[in-house]
């Protein structure tokens, strides 16, 4: 047949890799290593200002603090990749370490206690997807009502008060360390690892991409949309309880109270990882930075003495310049 | 209770007066249950209030072309869309190689054979060529409940496949948003094509694509169906129909109002049955 002044160029002969050149000039790959160049760059700056900041202890301490925001992180990356938005995750992380509290405060032995806390965060990740997926209730409205039912839950198991816990296994998980790695370092790098995988290399990553992308073409290519939103939202839950039994143990305690400071930080870590809140697209090595980031920042701050008032403000520009930078790469 | 279109069709006689093409002339009438892939018997499709669909009956026959016309907003889409499993009738029956199906999602009318290129191409942007030639048919490795991509077999029959079907792109691993909307087009007929179906639809295929890419689908178009494919056509381009197909069925505000033998037809009177100025019924 032929082919002569074919608009189009001819493909390749040996195409099937990508080579870095291509890479290179994909504005998406940019896009989704904005965090990690950000942090290169503010490590560096700290580094210069603070010389405490590039200490072993800082850098762990730094790490250490990180891990639980990039635990939820990566929860809230596999949700908005799907187009949605996990409003419960700080809850319902809250209402783990609860269950977490109660189970150990009836004396339940602790290996018990995690696993109730992880089912407890997968309870609510099932009902948001059920609200979501089947109840066809948008997002945000299905997790603010999850929000708000996770945190009185938590208050009505606690009675609202907090419930000291003595757990040798949980006084390692927060101070020991294999190695170098602490073990929350270890958990959290695990976490982002693993969730690389899920995205990438396996077929529910790219059923989860499609959904995101274009349910309606997805549904059509035979995918099951609302089977993959309720993953999305179990795997949320799930993270979020995991989280709780870090958080628990980072504070020999559980916690009726909720911090809502991780929900919005999650969300912000997330847009900092350059991940479309349209969903469809985005990593998960870029939020886990944008996660890292955040910390970094807060951590940096603190030690050149700024007052704790205006890191939020901080916090706030570094989101919205990262939003604003990804709106004019595309 | 009295007996369905489809025992109609396939038990009784073949009687000049049966055949749902009163005046045609012999030949074009209800075909044999041999001959027959597809029947659409009675199919009706409402939303809420909207009767997208009334009692559709029309049928595609093994190794032919059959084309389906009619203006915008005559049902064309929603028929095929009854058909590939993404809607369900609201009444009606189908029957695909002499069984009754009732696809409850595209995945299971895939299975059956039948492979659908949708108006809408169904293609995610954000993702790349070879992920949407392979989306929902990855290859994969099994490791307990985890189904693994093997991305180096799927990047290799991805250019296997665009190469077989003479799609010309910058490379396999572009994202969709950054082509062509013809490229797009030939990339969902490749993938539709692709996967030894029995009955390809393909929906309006040729409609954002220029001279040279309509003539090298429609060359396509006519490969596979000397490959032994059934394929549904639906078209706005008349002079296309009457070059492909072999049997053309009439539209109009959710009915079929008419089906001939394309051998027996004209294009004017193609119009006139699609305008309302004659119609078998
Ligand atoms: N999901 C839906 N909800 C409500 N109404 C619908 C839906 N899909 C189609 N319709 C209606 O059904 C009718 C038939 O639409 P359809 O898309 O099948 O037309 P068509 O023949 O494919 O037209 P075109 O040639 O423009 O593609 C239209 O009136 C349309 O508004
Ligand atoms: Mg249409």
């Amino acid at each position: 047949m032929e082919q002569s002044n074919t608009p189009v160029t001819a493909l390749p002969a040996q195409a099937e890799r990508l080579s870095w050149r291509e890479r290179l000039s994909d504005p998406e790959f940019w896009i989704n290593w904005t965090a990690v160049i950000a942090l290169a760059v503010l490590v560096i700056i700290f580094g210069i200002a603070s010389p405490a900041f590039l200490s072993f202890g800082n850098i762990r301490a730094v790490l250490v603090a990180a891990a639980l925001l990039v635990i939820l992180t990566v929860g809230q990356t596999f949700v908005i990749l799907t187009g949605g938005i996990d409003l419960s995750l700080a809850s319902t992380m809250t209402w783990a370490g609860v269950v977490l509290g109660q189970v150990v405060a009836h004396g339940g032995p602790i290996g018990l206690a995690c696993l109730l806390a992880i089912i407890a965060g997968l309870l609510v990740g099932l009902i948001n997807g059920l609200l979501v997926a089947w109840g066809r209730i948008p997002d945000f409205i299905a997790t603010l009502g999850t929000l708000s039912a996770a945190s009185g839950a938590a208050l009505i198991f606690s009675n609202g008060e907090p419930v000291t816990i003595v757990s040798t296994f949980l006084l390692q998980l927060a101070t020991g360390s294999l190695g170098p790695l602490p073990y929350f370092v270890l958990i959290a790098l695990l976490v982002v690892l693993l969730g690389h995988f899920l995205l990438f290399y396996t077929r529910f990553g790219t059923h989860l991409l499609a959904t995101g992308g274009d349910a309606e073409a997805a549904r059509a290519m035979g995918i099951r949309t609302a089977g993959i939103k309720l993953a999305a939202y179990l795997l949320a839950g799930g993270l979020a309880g995991l989280a709780a039994i870090l958080f628990t143990a980072r504070i020999g305690a559980a916690e009726p109270a909720v911090d809502t400071s991780y929900l919005l930080n999650s969300v912000a870590a997330v847009v900092l990882g350059g991940v479309s809140l349209f969903g469809g697209r985005g990593t998960i090595a870029g939020p886990a930075a944008g996660a890292l980031l955040l910390t970094v920042l807060v951590n940096g701050l603190t030690l050149l003495g700024l007052s704790q008032f205006y890191q939020p403000v901080v916090v706030g520009l570094a989101v919205v310049l990262a939003a604003l930078l990804v709106r004019y790469w595309r | 209770m009295s007996p369905t279109e489809f025992e109609r069709v396939f038990s009784a006689p073949q009687t000049p007066e049966r055949t749902p093409t009163p005046g045609a002339p012999p030949g074009s009438g209800v075909p044999g249950p041999a001959e027959v892939l597809l029947l659409v018997e009675r199919v009706s499709k409402h939303f809420g209030a909207i009767v997208a669909l009334h009692e559709v009956t029309l049928w595609a026959r093994r190794g032919e072309i059959t084309a389906i016309v009619g203006d915008n907003g005559a049902g064309k889409s929603t028929l095929i869309k009854c058909i590939s499993g993404l809607h369900s009738p609201s009444s009606g029956r189908l029957f695909f190689e002499g069984k009754e199906v009732h696809f409850a999602s595209p995945q299971e009318a895939r299975q059956a054979g039948i492979e659908t290129v949708y108006q809408n191409l169904a293609m995610i942007e954000d993702l790349t060529v070879w992920q949407n030639l392979f989306l929902n048919r990855e290859r994969v490795k099994r490791l307990g409940p985890l189904a693994i991509l093997d991305r180096r077999t799927m990047r290799r029959e991805a250019l296997r496949m665009l190469r077989q079907f003479e799609v010309h792109l910058p490379s396999i691993h572009a994202r969709l948003r950054q082509l062509s909307g013809g490229q797009r087009q030939a990339i969902a007929i490749a993938r539709a094509a692709s996967w030894g179906s029995r009955l390809l639809i393909m929906d309006e295929p040729t409609a954002a694509l220029g001279v040279r890419e309509t003539r090298r689908v429609e060359e396509l178009i006519l490969r596979l169906r000397d490959q032994g494919l059934a394929i549904l056509l639906i078209s706005h381009n008349f002079e296309q129909v009457l070059r492909l197909s072999q049997q053309v069925w009439v539209m109009r505000s959710g009915r079929v109002v008419g089906g001939r033998r394309t051998n027996e037809t004209t294009s004017d009177e193609l119009v006139a049955m699609i305008t309302g100025v004659k119609s078998d019924e």
